[in-house]
């Protein structure tokens, strides 16, 4: 099988080079002095030449963020994070505005080539017509810490009326959408880490979908942190208007690091009738050593709306990096009928903890939701799912899996399933099913008697074991996955 | 050809070999008998490499080389087979995935070059229809949800593609009606070559009147107490163990 003579040689690269990703560009970096304070919310917001109403919003997310606790409720351990001593703001230098790729530091395209990133800029810069490259139809929304360098296919997007665009830029350009929607679907006070990002989002991608528009390519989005002690505050908007369809695709990897790094993104979803959204990640943010030192700590706040009736959400999630992951896609099913589904494999190892899982709120007549988690465990960590499924009064009919696997490798490991069902509907109907095992002995004995190493053994078993959710991802990113998982236990078993 | 002297092996300290000489001479079938509980398929384990079992003294090695100082996967490539008496479930890996991963992992071993999936599903076909299975076994999680005697008839499968050196059958018969017991005689006739070995453990001679061994040899508390020609199962098949149980005691 070719991915796993793939693996294995992903799995040689990786032990050879330690994290594969461990590189670090030598662009110069424009940063704001450490600390958070409203001086520093207005220069963000003055580099970002945001309009007045958008500096109120986030200095009303920061007012109520002065008043909010970190909340400790996860099953995570970390040391307390000093929140002054953090940059908030940091640019690559630019001389008049990456207008074009001509004027992108040379260094930066460079590091996307070694991340992989098909940009088609390549082309461009060699002066090939960008309509003859097209061939991949992944349009690449590149952000480089903390400003979008680079847009592709724009002008195919636009064909369309698809507007996707860094958010700063959507905040000049396409300020009404931003406002009806901005902060609608996770309000500015939702929750720590979501205030704290509205106040000092500095970039991330803006996706609006004309009524009855199937985007022509999927959307692609690599966020890569690279700049020393920076936090990382993205936030993603997406609008689905009625009967239109999106794929959006969002991979990370960093470079290694020894202090540990703050990611908090907000993404937010609204699907109107009929519309469809497909949100895939596979995250790779750096894990920590493994002693446990290092590496980003992962506190995201994603949620999706289905405001209209029919409209569907579908959430799906390769979680193999950070040293600590706190996320929980959801989906508010207003719409009658609406569909949510979350589709989820987290990975721990060595010392990194994962406390992971989804919402699904059903609130509309007949809405459904199905959620595939699949959490394997190795080395020293913990992975916990953590799910609420709750049925409003109104959710009549609704219905609702769960479906929640654990998969231990070793004995030092620990697997946590948190299930919250709350049910005020007598005719929904909730189904919950869990089950924890460990990678057999016999299973491995098995695989290697008939030819395969250990290490191909091991990401045979967690592959197959991951396939539910696996199959869910667009083509390319199943691949890249099934090569992570196989990174990420590299060491663990024997 | 398999020599093995005085082999020796444990599991949770217990002896279960207690020193095993036999030698399977390239070309020939040997067939293992004995009671429940002699060691048979610890043999099985022990020449496979399965970590449980602690080789305490003795030798094996296959066609000169070493078999105890390899790894699994090592024994495979240099052409053990051993078909599991309880075949193991693999819950979401594709069996046709599994057979064409094992298979190329050994081609690698052996610096042939591997197979890609179109070549190796016609491969696979063409094994599949000889062995009288269904096509859809092939697009099956390995092992999950067969029946006993589809789970035997996926290790003959996986034998016939993986074309070892060295096959040691571990009661592959058990639980099969005759037809069955035809395939998997088959399927290790087919595989009967001047380079070819086999170990076949078993209960009953009759799979033996298909797969018509050179040697059995009768396995009694770890060590082995007769060894005769194709007559001799028949002869157990009618006086039973008790003899060679009171003889040993």
């Amino acid at each position: 099988m070719a991915a796993v003579t793939e693996t294995l040689d992903t799995v040689q690269s990786v032990t050879q080079s330690g994290y594969k990703w461990g590189f670090e560009t030598t662009i110069e970096m424009d940063f704001a002095p450490k600390g958070l304070s409203e001086d520093i919310i207005r220069l963000i917001s003055t580099r970002k030449e945001e309009p007045e109403w958008m500096l109120e919003w986030r200095l009303k997310a920061y007012a109520a963020w002065l008043k909010m606790e970190e909340p400790h409720w996860a099953r995570v351990d970390h040391p307390p994070i000093d929140y002054q001593d953090l940059h908030y703001y940091a640019a690559p230098k630019k001389k008049a505005g990456p207008k074009s790729l001509d004027e992108v530091d040379p260094e930066l395209l460079k590091m996307y080539e070694k991340l992989g990133i098909p940009l088609k800029e390549r082309a461009i810069l060699a002066g090939v017509d960008p309509d003859t490259v097209e061939d991949r139809q992944v349009a690449v929304d590149a952000v480089f810490d903390s400003v979008s360098v680079a847009t592709t296919f724009k002008a195919t997007l636009s064909k369309a009326g698809v507007i996707f665009c860094p958010i700063s830029e959507a905040i000049r350009e396409h300020p009404d959408l931003v406002k009806q929607y901005l902060g609608t679907v996770v309000p500015t006070g939702d929750n720590f880490f979501a205030a704290l990002n509205s106040a000092v989002f500095t970039d991330g991608s803006f996706v609006y979908i004309p009524k009855g528009v199937r985007c022509p390519m999927e959307l692609s989005t690599y966020f890569r942190i690279n700049a020393r002690n920076t936090g990382q505050f993205e936030r993603t908007l997406i609008i689905a208007e009625a009967g239109s369809h999106v794929s959006y695709l969002e991979g990370c990897t960093a470079p290694q690091r020894d202090e540990n790094q703050l990611h908090a993104a907000v993404v937010e979803l609204i699907a109107m009738d009929d519309a469809q959204i497909k949100y895939s990640t596979v995250q790779n943010w750096y894990p920590g050593d493994a002693n446990g030192k290092g590496g980003i700590y992962n506190f995201v706040t994603k949620r999706g709306a289905c405001r209209g009736a029919r409209s569907k959400i579908s959430w799906t999630q390769v979680e193999t990096g950070s040293a600590i992951t706190w996320k929980y896609p959801s989906c508010v099913l207003h719409g009658e009928d609406s569909v949510g589904e979350f589709y989820s494999v987290a990975v721990t190892n060595n010392h990194q903890q994962a406390d992971t899982g989804t919402k699904m709120i059903h609130i509309g007549k007949g809405s459904r939701s199905t959620i595939i988690s699949k959490g394997i465990s190795a080395g020293h960590s913990n992975n916990t799912y953590r799910g609420l499924v709750r049925m409003l009064p109104g959710a009549a009919n609704a219905r609702n899996f769960t479906q929640c696997d654990s998969l231990l490798i070793g004995d030092q490991c620990g697997a946590h399933t948190v299930p919250y069902i709350e049910s005020r509907n007598p005719t929904a109907k909730v189904e919950h099913e869990a089950t924890t095992s460990k990678i057999a002995d016999d299973q491995l004995f098995y695989c290697r008697q008939r030819g395969l190493s250990e290490e191909d053994a091991v990401s045979l078993i967690v592959n197959g074991f991951c396939k539910d959710v696996l199959k869910e991802l667009p083509m390319e990113f199943a691949v890249e996955a099934q090569k992570l998982l196989a990174v990420s236990l590299e060491g663990s078993v024997g | 050809m398999l020599e093995i002297r005085g082999l020796a092996a444990s599991i949770n300290e217990k002896p279960i070999l207690k020193g095993i000489d036999l030698t399977v001479p390239a070309g020939e079938v040997h067939a293992i008998m004995g009671p429940n509980g002699s060691g048979k398929s610890t043999l099985g384990y022990v020449l496979s490499g399965r970590e449980d079992y602690v080789v305490t003294g003795g030798t094996a090695t296959f066609n000169g080389v070493d078999l105890l100082t390899m790894e699994p996967e090592q024994r495979a490539a240099a052409g053990l087979f051993l078909a599991f008496q309880a075949p193991i479930e693999l819950p979401g890996v594709n069996n046709a995935n599994f057979l064409r991963t094992a298979l190329n992992a050994i081609r690698r071993a052996h610096g042939e070059s591997e197979l890609d999936a179109v070549q190796f599903l016609k491969l696979a076909k063409a094994e599949t229809k000889r062995l009288a299975m269904p096509d859809d076994m092939l697009k099956r999680n390995v092992n999950v949800g067969f029946s006993g005697g589809e789970k035997k008839r996926n290790e003959v499968l996986q034998m016939a593609l993986l074309r070892p050196r060295l096959a040691i059958l571990d009661e592959t018969d058990s639980g099969l009606d005759i037809d069955a017991l035809k395939i998997v005689a088959d399927g290790v006739n087919a595989l009967r070559r001047p380079e070819f070995s086999a170990l076949v453990i078993t209960h009953h001679q009759r799979l033996l009147d298909y797969l018509v061994p050179n040697r059995v040899h009768v396995l009694l508390h770890g060590r082995i107490v007769r060894s005769g020609g194709p007559e001799l199962a028949k002869e157990l098949e009618k006086s039973g163990y008790a003899e060679l149980i009171a003889e040993a005691a």
